[in-house]
């Protein structure tokens, strides 16, 4: 790791105003991508915000099927949240299966999305639940938040702050793990919602997570995992590396919907 | 067998300060003024070196010294060398192509060290080596050994003409063609083996310390062999005479046969501490071991087994290209010719076999023994030729494998073994039994109504251990004896220390060592101490590595409580005023027999260093030395059957039941064995499912660098295993032991893969079967 300075806000304001005073800053969620890339020298940051201890960033509320969930809320208090497993269990079932222990008491759920790594688990429960992003500056709607591989809309000095959603009827995630990683080689978030069914995949695509639409059209029809038999994805625009080729993933893809509909399913 | 003596289930004497946290490894040494190493390394996998520049990073801050190969060269340290000679079938002598610690003139593969940098952190002695300017000129790279033998490949050393170091054979040519020419049928197969990164979970590390007064060399190092490794540096590199160089293994996390080689950091480290007047540290990152450590495997074979009419084989022909990476590692040479086609008649009675390998240069980490060494790469060849065989002949695999097994010993087989014993019938059968093979049918429609694919296979094996006769191994071209060293030192009171050439890196010597001498001399086990990994306290020493340390380092103990015994008996005969021929030691104490006169062991030992009353002319003390060479090999063999249910719809394959029959000989601790061979059945498994080393065929890139990508197994890709053991013991060496170390990673392979192809319907599929290549394999066969 190469020198840094490193910094301790308390409040999202002066987090914001010390990355403005900073040559070149770096917001520090839970650290579990940054902080390793930091220790390869592949990132310099000047200086460390570390956004870990701002109370306005922290916890969880559940009003009705209203769900809001602070950004520096860790893994690990996602899947373990009473509340939020009475009205969506598929998050935490999500935030449960990521990395390990040791990742899911350290990464946080705004430090995922804003990362926005393709195969990261959150962005596809996201897109899939049309969940609000709500930041420093304002509220852009999950669709509008991913904006292809590593990317986001925010600004340098933008940071997240919280999420929130409506829960769904239903909702179900299935995620077929990278071997080596235990990231998503493929996972399929699906939400059964009354204005239809969103389903996002993560993991798969050239461009980061996106909604399988042919499948949320089918499952729109009847939400049991035997109208996607016979469905095929096209390999087009998929990912392909030594773990998978684009045709596993779009055979995966597939298989990791059904599965999805069948844990929302119950 | 006492509670704490031979066959008892001990716990590990060793295993509190580990899981307390305070074993004490090579990176917990600390010596005053102590500086910290980091190697430059060349980011290309070929590229002359045109200039390297240390000027910038010699004025860095904290930095102690750059180092580079023209400086070592000048001070007359040596190239790293293969020390087993083997001889091409022309009779050549096998192209060994310089290694210098330090790159010179050309880089050879991505991590080929360049320079050391020396500096008062390691975080230092990086920012530093970051400003190291070494100007390349790329060159084309090969990885992959069969193209590398192709005909205009990027040639990597000018002493290897088309990058092949040696074309060698063994078994008689004329005859095993005219075999399978002859043949009522002939399976052939093209089988990969594929390439391994061994991943110890201790890095391996160096602290070489130079002291100037007494012009004396320490060097602590992750060694499997610290003797070998002070002698090969001493003889070959000329880092120091060997009474000026000591060299200590302290505790070491896993070898796995990545520890037993001489690598160019420790020999850096030494020559650095001289020349900077610092001692050195060198600890490797995660990706150092990646990038550097010797990885293993990585051969392609063309196979034929040829049968009669009555299913019985008459010939086996094997060609295999062995990728041996950009150098000729320690030990590199002897693992696909004397560790590999020397196994290749596994449990068979086989009339003829030929066996060609190429050995062959590549830009890639050197390659050499990893847990098995040739024996799992020669058991994968031939189990799966013999499971493909069955299928194809319509037989029983069971049934063919009993009706070519070798039923009557001593066996001379065509590639040069002599087995001495062994029961293939009784592990096959136990295997079956435990495995309720019978039931399998039933099972597999069971899982067909639950959507899933299940398989069954097996895997008979054989290995040999005990490495080995000397003379045997001289006449092979080995550069080094390969017998064990021991010293029992009976103290004064009577607690006893013993001094081992093995070395233990997880393998529980502290135990089982300590129980062998419990059990000679009814001694508590908290009396026997194990004295190892050190070149100052122990005479002299071979090394653990191929299963040796049972076989050959516990019948050096043997030899050594031999001769403490005859002392100790002709002492007490001496104060009972009785006939030698008449004592005996039981529960310590020394004994007439017969007769209820008797000594508490601690008085004869006492008695032999008071030296108040010793029969005359005999010497006082109490504490004997022997070597002990091995007149064979051992032959561990055993049965594996591995049952596996495939998703069909993902290609992931869980392992439901793996079965292990071992015939290990005599056991000295159950718990220890078992551990063992869950331990190797875990890497087998790891290298049948989950672990391929992956270059870019290209750019000669590593892109299995991390654990992001390269696949370790996890306990979870694990069943339970019901593991059982028969017993023959070995009738070469004095307790019957064949060695266990290996057998799991040797065995299990063949078991899972041919499980899985009887699953999917598929034979064609490589290691390791990913759920990607099961699922194309799968849609494949539909």
């Amino acid at each position: 790791m190469y020198q840094t300075t490193y910094h301790r806000p308390s409040s999202v304001a002066e987090a914001v105003r010390m990355l403005g005073e900073a040559a070149d800053g770096k917001f520090l969620g839970g650290g579990q991508t940054l902080i390793p890339t930091m220790k390869q020298r592949l990132a310099a940051p000047s200086d460390v915000i570390d956004l870990r201890h701002i109370a306005e960033l922290k916890g969880i509320t559940v009003s009705g099927r209203d769900v809001r969930i602070g950004a520096g809320t860790t893994h690990e208090e996602v899947a373990n949240h009473s509340g939020l497993a009475a009205v969506c269990p598929a998050i935490c079932y999500l935030a449960g299966h990521i990395g390990d222990p040791h990742v899911r008491h350290m990464g946080t759920i705004g430090g995922s999305i804003s990362n926005n790594d393709p195969a990261a688990d959150y962005p596809s429960a996201m897109l899939a639940l049309n969940a609000m992003i709500h930041t420093s500056k304002r509220a852009l709607s999950a669709d509008e938040f991913f904006t292809g591989l590593f990317g986001t809309a925010l600004d340098e000095d933008e940071i997240v702050t919280a999420v929130s959603f409506t829960a769904p009827e239903k909702a179900g995630y299935a995620k077929f793990p990278n071997p080596a990683s235990r990231y998503a080689l493929t996972g399929v978030f699906v939400a059964k919602r009354p204005e239809g069914v969103r389903v996002a995949v993560t993991g798969a695509g050239e461009d980061g997570v996106f909604r399988a639409t042919a499948i949320e059209n089918a499952l729109s029809r009847s939400f049991e995992p035997s109208v996607l038999d016979g469905i095929a994805m096209p390999a087009d625009g998929l990912m392909s590396d030594i773990h998978a080729s684009a045709e596993y993933r779009a055979n995966l893809i597939v298989v990791m919907a059904k599965r999805a509909v069948q844990a929302a399913n119950g | 067998m006492g509670i704490e003596g031979i066959g008892a289930r001990v716990a590990r004497k060793e295993d509190k300060r580990f899981v307390t946290g305070l074993g004490r490894y090579v990176d917990d040494m600390v010596v005053p003024g102590m500086k910290y190493a980091v190697f430059v390394r060349s980011p290309h996998a070929h590229a002359a070196i045109r200039s390297i520049d240390t000027s910038a990073a010699k004025t860095m801050p904290g930095v102690i010294g750059v180092l580079t190969g023209p400086e070592l060269k000048s001070d007359g340290i040596g190239n790293l060398i293969c020390g087993w000679m083997i001889h091409s079938k022309d009779g050549s002598p096998m192209k060994m192509g310089a290694w210098s610690p330090l790159a010179t003139d050309k880089v050879r593969y991505v991590g080929d060290a360049v320079a050391i940098v020396v500096a008062e952190s390691r975080s230092l002695a990086r920012d530093a080596a970051e400003a190291v300017a070494v100007e390349y000129d790329e060159l084309p790279a090969v990885t992959d050994a069969v193209k590398a033998l192709e005909a205009g490949a990027p040639q990597i050393h000018p002493e290897a003409a088309n990058n092949l170091i040696y074309d060698w054979e063994l078994g008689d040519a004329a005859a095993t063609d005219q075999a399978i020419a002859g043949a009522a049928h002939v399976t052939r197969m093209r089988i990969v083996n594929n390439r391994l990164i061994p991943n110890a979970i201790e890095p391996r590390a160096a602290l070489g310390h130079y002291n100037p007064a007494e012009d004396h060399f320490t060097l602590w190092t992750t060694s499997q062999n610290p003797h070998v490794a002070r002698l090969v540096m001493s003889a070959f590199y000329n880092v120091a005479p060997e009474n000026k160089l000591r060299v200590i293994a302290p505790d070491v996390g896993g070898g796995f046969g990545s520890k037993i080689y001489i690598y160019p950091e420790e020999v850096v480290c030494l020559w650095a501490s001289k020349r900077t007047g610092v001692p050195v540290k060198w600890v490797a990152d995660r990706t150092e071991s990646f990038l550097c450590d010797a990885h293993g495997r990585d051969h392609v074979t063309e196979v034929a087994m040829a049968f009669d009419t009555d299913n019985r084989v008459v010939g086996l022909k094997v060609d295999t290209i062995a990728n041996f990476g950009a150098y000729m590692s320690l030990f590199s040479s002897c693992v696909p010719t004397y560790l590999y086609a020397t196994l290749l008649s596994g449990q068979y009675a086989f009339p003829h076999i030929h066996c060609n390998v190429r050995a062959v240069y590549t830009n890639t980490a050197p390659v050499d023994a990893y847990r098995g060494a040739g024996r799992p790469e020669a058991t994968y060849v031939l189990e799966r030729v013999m499971e493909t065989a069955a299928r194809e002949l319509g037989m029983s695999p069971a049934e063919l494998r009993r009706r070519n097994f070798i039923r009557e010993f001593p066996h001379q087989t065509p590639v040069i073994m002599n087995y001495d014993g062994g029961d293939y019938e009784a592990s096959l059968n136990a295997a079956m039994q435990a495995a309720d093979y019978a039931g399998f049918p039933a099972r597999r429609e069971e899982a067909k109504r639950r959507g899933k694919l299940r398989g069954i296979g097996m895997s008979c094996y054989i290995e040999a251990c005990g490495l080995a006769p000397s003379q045997a191994v001289g006449s092979l071209g080995a550069g080094v004896g390969l017998w064990e060293s021991a010293e029992v030192r009976v103290n004064a009171a009577g607690t006893i220390e013993v001094l081992t050439g093995s070395h233990s890196h997880g393998q529980g010597h502290e135990t089982t060592f300590a129980q062998v001498v419990a059990d000679r001399l009814g001694l508590p086990l908290d009396q026997v101490s194990i004295v190892h990994g050190d070149t100052d306290k122990v005479q002299m020493g071979m090394g653990t590595y191929g299963s040796r340390s049972g076989a050959v380092g516990i019948s050096a103990i043997v030899k050594a409580l031999d001769k403490v015994e005859t002392k100790a008996k002709k002492i007490a005969a001496h104060l009972l005023e009785a006939d030698e021929g008449d004592i005996v030691i039981e529960n310590g104490e020394v004994k007439v027999a017969g007769t209820d006169r008797s000594l508490p062991w601690f008085q004869v030992a006492l008695a032999a260093y008071t030296a108040h009353n010793l029969p005359a002319g005999m010497e006082p003390g109490l504490k004997e030395t022997a070597f002990y060479d091995p007149t064979n090999f051992t032959f561990p063999a055993g049965c594996y059957i591995c049952e596996v249910e495939i998703d069909p719809e993902t290609g992931v394959t869980e392992i439901v039941q793996f079965v292990a029959a071992d015939d290990f000989g005599t056991i000295i601790n159950p718990l220890i064995v078992e551990g063992q061979v869950h331990g190797g059945i875990t890497q087998g498994v790891g290298q049948a499912l989950l672990e391929g080393c992956v270059y870019d065929p290209t750019s000669g890139q590593l892109v299995t660098a991390s654990y992001m990508d390269y696949t370790m197994p996890r306990a979870a890709d694990v069943p339970s295993f019901k593991v059982s053991t028969t017993s023959t013991p070995s009738p070469s060496n004095p307790l019957g032991i064949k060695g266990c170390g290996e057998a799991g990673a040797i065995g299990s392979p063949p078991a899972v893969i041919n499980a899985i192809t009887d699953a999917i319907g598929n034979n064609d599929l490589t290691m390791p079967a990913t759920p990607q290549r099961v699922w194309a394999a799968l849609r494949k066969a539909q």
